[in-house]
């Protein structure tokens, strides 16, 4: 049974069709990439797959979870599916250790002491203990971003999403928080990532899918993608660097 | 005990007038006031600048009802007893030219200093940099803001029964005393009040829309 | 001509200038706290139920801010008697001035919500939250945060309109001008005394906000601060 099943997904915005039928597997423990240009419809489609954006027809299973809009549902399935995005969004009125605390606490219900323990632990897991009482404007967007990692790691999720997560950084700080990413690669979590980090989808992503005008384009093995495209599109990406 | 009926509706219809007028009056000479006191706000005078800042702020930190009082029984001290029309204008017109001061005030400030960095660089004296760039552009800030006090005039006007005037609100406490029907009486003077103000307060939203939409930022 | 001010009188009454100002404090200090909590259940209502009941709110505020606040006032003070509510002047203020108040407060601190970017609202709701958990733990305090200056200023404002509850004989401070002023016939000196009075109390109230804002949306965290220009008058 897959981590992820899309099944056919259609996804208009008012009159513009953005998927046009896009169906993808992901396994469990594997990472999936995927690449294009922009408009070519990746980032919807990840954010159709943890319900923030709603699909007009198509089937998606995440999880062991079916999205539907039932709120409650949606809630169940947002617990085991985390969301990293671009612009970090960490809440600027809280501390760093209490952006990780507040959502095992409130939305899980667990222990504050017990959340306590788990959000050091995470954000270990990202190298930054030291910031645990940092307030997030203090902090560079990179150390930005492994915050959001670890606030979406505390909810001890079997999927995780990553939107663009480098896209806004500065390029010296892009490299911290593809470390922290490669590691959870490596230590079995299920991601899907849409990324312009091109080695880093041929070196860490177990499959890459290039998306283009709505649709897959080609997908497969990230070794293979890479190095024979099929289509002219995928070459011309690859070739161009513009991304 | 009378019913409320046409003839009472009337009288408070008539007296829904004199609000207006008032409105207009206090409007008008306190325009004149607020204008003089952002000058003087604004001025290289370090006296007349804080001498005006002084002056707005006590006006700001004082119920509107003091206000009429101060003037009312200031002038009475001289011996002058205006008749309430022009006792009501005169203090309502102090209360607006502070807050009319204090709104074009932030709108001349608003302008962005680069047109005053571009017109001097013209050679214009002051005196020509706020005719010709600044107060034009300070205008068309200061409109939204302005309409918008208009309307807490309006309802300003409700308080100057004290000095013997009778306005909108004050006929309805008089006829709320001759019938006994409070909701109908002072549910009729709400629904005139939000005639007058309802409109005003949207259109001061419309201009602010279209200051922002023409900004361009 | 000389004018001849006496102010003896007017002090001898100054036990009833205390009570004045004990009732002015008393009042906006209660219509404060009540009308802002009542101001963010409202905000929290239109944003979490549907279209009707934010067209509900809006019109709610709609009326109460483009009709004077003493037509309001005589609304509630002769009104409500005849729907079987016993109510004395003072509670009758009471009321008027915490729904005036919470209308107003309603427009501010919705447009401090409005403000927040919505990629908060995604961040929460993806984290499992609940709408009511995202606007309560997320939204809420920095919206505060931003029209703090603006709801500071509201705030003033209603201090300085309790003065018109003297209108339905309620003993705060301008109530107690006009007793004071039919006993000793020294209308000027008591104006003075109370607007004095107004004058300091209205000062102290700006700075005491001031220094709570300080206190709870600290700069240190973050908060970006949005002043608000002109804010609305009674």
């Amino acid at each position: 049974m897959p981590a992820v099943v899309i099944e056919n997904v259609h996804k208009r915005f008012g009159p513009v069709e953005v998927l046009k039928g896009v169906s993808l597997n992901v396994e469990a423990g594997q990472v999936a990439a995927i690449i294009g240009r922009s408009g070519s419809g990746k980032s919807t489609l990840l954010r159709c797959i943890n319900g923030l954006e709603v699909c007009q027809s198509g089937r998606i299973e995440v999880a062991g979870h079916v999205l539907d809009q039932d709120p409650r549902r949606l809630r169940e399935l947002r617990k085991d599916v985390g969301i990293v995005f671009q612009s970090y969004n960490l809440f600027p009125h809280l501390t760093v250790g209490e952006n990780i605390m507040l959502a095992p606490r409130i939305a899980k219900g667990l222990d504050t002491a017990d959340v306590r323990i788990l959000a050091v632990d995470v954000l270990a897991q990202v190298g930054l203990s030291e910031k645990f009482d940092a307030y997030p404007d203090n902090l560079s967007g990179g150390q930005q971003q492994r915050v959001a990692i670890a606030r979406s790691l505390a909810m001890q999720p079997k999927v995780m999403l990553f939107d663009e997560v480098t896209s806004a950084l500065d390029p010296e700080l892009t490299g911290e928080v593809l470390i922290v990413m490669e590691k959870l690669a490596k230590a079995g979590m299920t991601m899907l990532l849409v990324t312009h980090e091109m080695s880093f989808a041929r070196n860490v992503a177990d499959t890459t899918v290039f998306m283009h005008q709505g649709k897959i384009w080609e997908a497969g093995a990230s070794s293979e993608i890479f190095a024979a495209p099929k289509t002219i599109e995928l070459r011309s990406f690859l070739s161009a660097g513009t991304y | 005990m009378t019913t409320f009926g046409w003839p009472e509706f009337l009288f408070i219809l008539r007296a829904a007038g004199w609000t207006l007028l008032l409105t207009a009056v206090a409007f008008a000479i306190g325009s004149l006031g607020g204008g003089a006191l952002a000058i003087m706000r604004l001025s290289q005078s370090h006296f007349l600048s804080r001498a005006a800042r002084a002056y707005i702020l006590v006006i700001q930190s004082i119920p509107v009802l003091m206000v009429l009082f101060m003037s009312y029984y200031g002038l009475s001290l001289f011996g002058i007893e205006l008749p309430a029309f022009f006792a009501a204008s005169a203090s309502l017109a102090i209360y607006v030219s502070a807050y009319l001061a204090e709104i074009w005030r932030g709108s001349i400030e608003s302008v962005p200093f680069q047109q005053w960095e571009a017109s001097s660089s013209l050679a214009l004296t002051r005196t020509q940099q706020y005719r010709y760039v600044i107060i034009p552009q300070a205008i068309r800030i200061s409109l939204p803001p302005t309409v918008g006090f208009l309307v807490q005039l309006v309802k300003n006007t409700s308080i100057v029964s004290v000095v013997g005037f009778v306005e909108l609100s004050r006929a309805g406490q008089l006829v709320n005393n001759a019938t006994f029907r409070p909701f109908q009486v002072f549910a009729a003077v709400a629904t005139i009040y939000f005639l007058i103000c309802f409109p005003l307060s949207r259109l001061s939203r419309y201009l602010e829309g279209v200051m922002h939409a023409s900004r361009g930022h | 001509m000389r004018i001849q001010l006496q102010f003896e009188p007017v002090i001898a009454e100054l036990d009833l200038i205390l009570h004045g100002i004990l009732l002015t404090i008393g009042l906006s200090a209660g219509a404060i706290i009540l009308g802002s909590a009542l101001a963010i259940l409202l905000v929290g209502f239109k944003s979490l139920a549907g279209r009707w009941a934010g067209a509900l709110v809006d019109a709610y505020v709609e009326i109460m801010r483009n009709t004077p606040f003493l037509v309001q006032l005589f609304m509630i003070f002769f009104g409500l008697p005849l729907l079987g509510f016993r109510m004395a002047g003072t509670e009758a203020a009471l009321l008027a001035m915490t729904l005036n108040l919470a209308a107003y407060s309603t427009e501010i601190i919705r447009a401090g919500v409005d403000s927040i970017h919505k990629s908060q609202t995604e961040a929460g709701l993806s984290l499992a939250l609940t709408r009511l958990q995202v606007f309560r733990y997320i939204v809420l305090k920095p919206a505060f945060a931003r029209v703090w200056p603006a709801l500071s200023s509201q705030f003033v404002l209603m201090l300085l309109a309790s003065s018109i509850c003297s209108f339905i004989s309620v003993p705060e401070l301008s109530g107690a001008a006009a007793i004071i002023e039919q006993r000793t016939f020294r209308s000027f000196e008591t104006y003075i005394i109370v607007t004095c009075t107004y004058l300091l109390l209205a000062l102290s109230l700006k700075a005491l906000l001031f220094w709570l804002g300080r206190k709870f949306f600290p700069q240190t965290s973050g908060l970006a601060r949005i002043e608000t220009k002109g804010g609305a008058r009674r």
